[in-house]
């Protein structure tokens, strides 16, 4: 079967390319794209309307599945966390967890694996055993690997395989009890403070480890001004760390808190305006290498308690791109820049297909309207869970088809 | 936007009902934060009648008989609980407590939970307090009645803030000027971060006097003046509160010793000669002699106003009731 997308903006991050054309899927893969590219007489012709069409979005850090919410993202590839109920600690949780993706033939699913055994952050995890299961990477999620020579040991390890390791950067004896970004709103509203030096400690650390063992290192959402410091200046020694940070980072500072609103509670906390801002120059001068969503439904039974007690997370899928837009309408950053960010860095990082237009890929495309104005209504979403702060906010920038495997699985307005 | 910008949306304001003519347009008593000086004025000026009730024989009046009180105590507190209830009696409530220590609720219902089922009683004032900042904010969310926070967290404790405002004016005659150094644990204390907002909301001038271990990250920002040496802090003090210093604070490593803190920041004859000549010396109770106070300041009947505040205590809160139940009884507009 033949598809054709006609009058699309097409752009590809990884290339830089962005003209306006016709992509041709036959049999589930990019047949060929371009300017001049002739639509075959017995394709089913889709006009895109000027509308751009880039690869999928492949969310690197996402806590459930949720496929109805990510197709309505434009996500076509998840990155799960280990965090889920069963624990993805060992290769059969692996093997399931893909092979339930497959056999529903909707959004592309890929585990990360627990680095270490439990999370506990004490034994290895079996990283070879998972990885050739087909976990993409390793991470304890949320909770670091504290101890340096088990993180030495973990890097040693995992460069056998090639396996990429991704940290939570966040020292636990400085954040220890803390529920908010350290700063004058934690301090009004009574609560244990995070200061940013806690992920700089961390980032810090591992960047040497880095250097020790040779092997990569990834940090998930960076949260602060000197977070982006730490990580640019081992970028610039030479380091191979790269990291990522969420939307709800560039939109949000602390000020969200106010009123003890639980759905402002996320994990890093929201930290201060200058670092909102630090994060988004961080992006645009290439420092913050992925966007990802930090997808994390929580039910109203574990938000709707006092700020401390209640759950930190926020639903992200489908919010994605309009949020991931906002610093691109606000001319901080470009469009290739940011759409790069959740398209062909994470593909090329975990090394998962897709994330780019090129014959033969497979056709995992989203076609989206940068510019349509809407108003995000948390009630509309399809997520298992609502908890989001952004409910009611107008944003630009809404996803209008996601193609998984050349079949439209998502169309919207 | 700088973090400093939207202040007004902390504690939302509570319902104002009816809009106007109001000295206390507010259907809960969260907190000082957004108290402006007005509201606090009135609140001191009607506990200032009570105070005159309160040292008569007859010290009770049926003004708010009918009424129901329920006093929820989530943390253990013996002084403020039984204030409140001495406060409400004298004011003719129907007046329950239930006191659970913070262990207990956590296996049990949900706060919200609890809400509901106080809610389904028809209580006409709630006190709470709670071991987590916010939590009574939240609690009020769900109730039709009147909420009175009596501490959450590391927040706010409002009625002691009030009391000791109350305290002062009575002794000093006005909170407008005065030099108010607060002293001890400013970090973890709710009783503190009330008492800056109001002193601060009436003119007077806060210093902090703590170890750099206790003084929260830019609390320099709420519009305080920080010192870390009594000498230097207590220099031309009207006032000078102490905070109690929580006996468990080695553990978090905020102190190497009770013996040590005694000696750098503990309130003696000595430190005090710092201060003005005929300096007031407050604490909020229970007091760590010894500790952070020296046993013959606080005895110091010249100087010490630590039992007035306790009385001052049941004034202000019957304030709070009464202002609180004023739509209830049909008495609107002040």
């Amino acid at each position: 079967m033949i598809s054709a997308y006609t009058n699309a903006r097409l752009i590809d991050p990884a290339s830089g390319l962005d003209t306006k054309g016709t992509l041709i899927v036959n049999n589930g893969k990019i047949a060929d794209f371009g300017p001049d590219v002739t639509v075959p007489d017995d394709a089913t012709v889709t006009d895109c309307k000027g509308r751009v069409l880039c690869p999928g979005f492949i969310d690197m850090r996402a806590h459930s599945v949720d496929a109805d919410a990510a197709l309505a993202g434009g996500i076509t590839t998840v990155i799960l966390q280990p965090d889920q109920t069963t624990l993805i600690d060992s290769d059969p949780v692996v093997e399931r967890i893909r092979r339930r993706a497959e056999d529903t033939h909707t959004v592309n699913v890929y585990p990360m694996g627990a680095a270490t055994r439990g999370m506990e952050g004490m034994e290895l995890a079996e990283i070879g055993q998972m990885k050739a299961s087909g976990a993409v990477a390793f991470t304890d999620c949320r909770k670091p690997v504290s101890s340096s020579q088990v993180m030495r040991r973990l890097m040693e390890y995992a460069s056998y395989f090639g396996a990429v390791i991704v940290q939570f950067p966040q020292d636990v004896g400085l954040a220890n009890g803390g529920i908010a970004h350290e700063g004058e709103i934690a301090t009004r509203l009574g609560f244990a403070g995070i200061p940013a030096m806690a992920e700089v400690i961390q980032i810090e650390r591992d960047a040497r480890l880095s250097e020790m063992t040779g092997t990569p290192i990834h940090f998930a959402l960076i949260s602060s001004r000197e977070g982006v410091e730490a990580v640019r200046a081992a970028k610039e020694r030479g380091v191979k760390v790269t990291c990522s940070t969420a939307p709800h980072y560039l939109h949000l500072n602390d000020n969200a808190m106010e009123g003890y609103r639980t759905f402002a509670k996320v994990s890093p906390p929201l930290r201060s305006e200058e670092d909102r801002l630090a994060l988004i120059a961080g992006i645009a001068d290439g420092t913050i290498d992925t966007v990802v969503s930090d997808h994390d439904p929580k039910s109203e039974d574990v938000k709707r308690l006092p700020f401390g007690q209640a759950a930190a997370g926020i639903v992200g899928f489908e919010t994605l791109l309009a949020l991931a837009l906002g610093p691109v309408h606000a001319g901080k950053v470009d469009l290739i820049t940011m759409l790069k960010a959740m398209t062909a860095t994470p593909a090329a990082l975990l090394g998962v297909p897709g994330g780019k237009l090129e014959a033969g890929a497979p056709a995992d495309l989203v076609i989206f309207d940068p510019d349509k104005p809407w108003r995000i209504d948390r009630e509309a979403f399809r997520a298992s869970a609502k908890n989001t702060p952004f409910d009611t906010l107008p944003v630009q920038g809404q996803v209008w088809q996601t193609i998984v495997g050349g079949k439209a699985l998502y169309s919207g307005e | 936007m700088s973090t400093q910008q939207t202040d007004t949306q902390s504690y939302p304001r509570a319902e104002v009902s009816p809009p106007s003519g109001h000295l206390f347009p507010h259907k809960h008593l969260l907190g000082i934060w957004n108290l402006d000086p007005t509201a606090i004025k009135h609140v001191l000026d009607v506990a200032d009648a009570y105070v005159e009730q309160n040292r008569q024989p007859k010290k009770s009046s049926p003004k708010c008989a009918g009424l129901t009180q329920i006093n929820l105590f989530f943390e253990n507190s013996t002084r403020t609980l039984m204030s409140f209830e001495i406060a409400g009696k004298r004011l003719g409530m129907e007046v329950t407590s239930m006191a659970t220590g913070s262990s207990s609720i956590k296996k049990g219902e949900t706060l919200l939970d609890t809400a509901a089922t106080l809610n389904a009683m028809h209580p006409d004032v709630l006190v709470m307090r709670h071991a987590d900042s916010g939590a009574v904010k939240l609690l009020s969310e769900k109730m039709d009645c009147a909420v009175i926070n009596a501490g959450d967290g590391r927040a706010e404790h409002p009625t002691q803030a009030l009391l000791d405002a109350l305290t002062i004016r009575r002794r000093k005659g006005k909170l407008h000027g005065q030099t108010i150094v607060i002293s001890g644990d400013v970090a973890h204390s709710r009783v503190a971060r009330s008492n800056i907002y109001l002193l601060n909301a009436m003119g007077a001038r806060v210093r902090l006097v703590a170890p750099p271990t206790l003084l929260p990250k830019d609390v320099d920002r709420l519009g305080v003046e920080v010192s870390h040496r009594m000498d230097e802090g207590l220099k031309g003090a009207d006032v000078v509160m102490m905070l109690r210093l929580q006996q468990e604070r080695m553990q978090g490593a905020f102190l190497p010793s009770l013996r040590e803190y005694y000696r750098f920041w503990g309130l003696t004859r000595d430190t005090l000669k710092y201060a003005k000549e005929d300096v007031l010396v407050m604490h909020p109770g229970p007091m760590n002699r010894g500790v952070e106070i020296a046993s013959d300041v606080a005895d110091d009947l010249d100087r010490s106003a630590i039992e007035e505040q306790v009385e001052m205590g049941v004034a202000v809160r019957m304030a709070c009731l009464d202002i609180l139940t004023r739509n209830l009884r049909g008495e609107d507009a002040v």
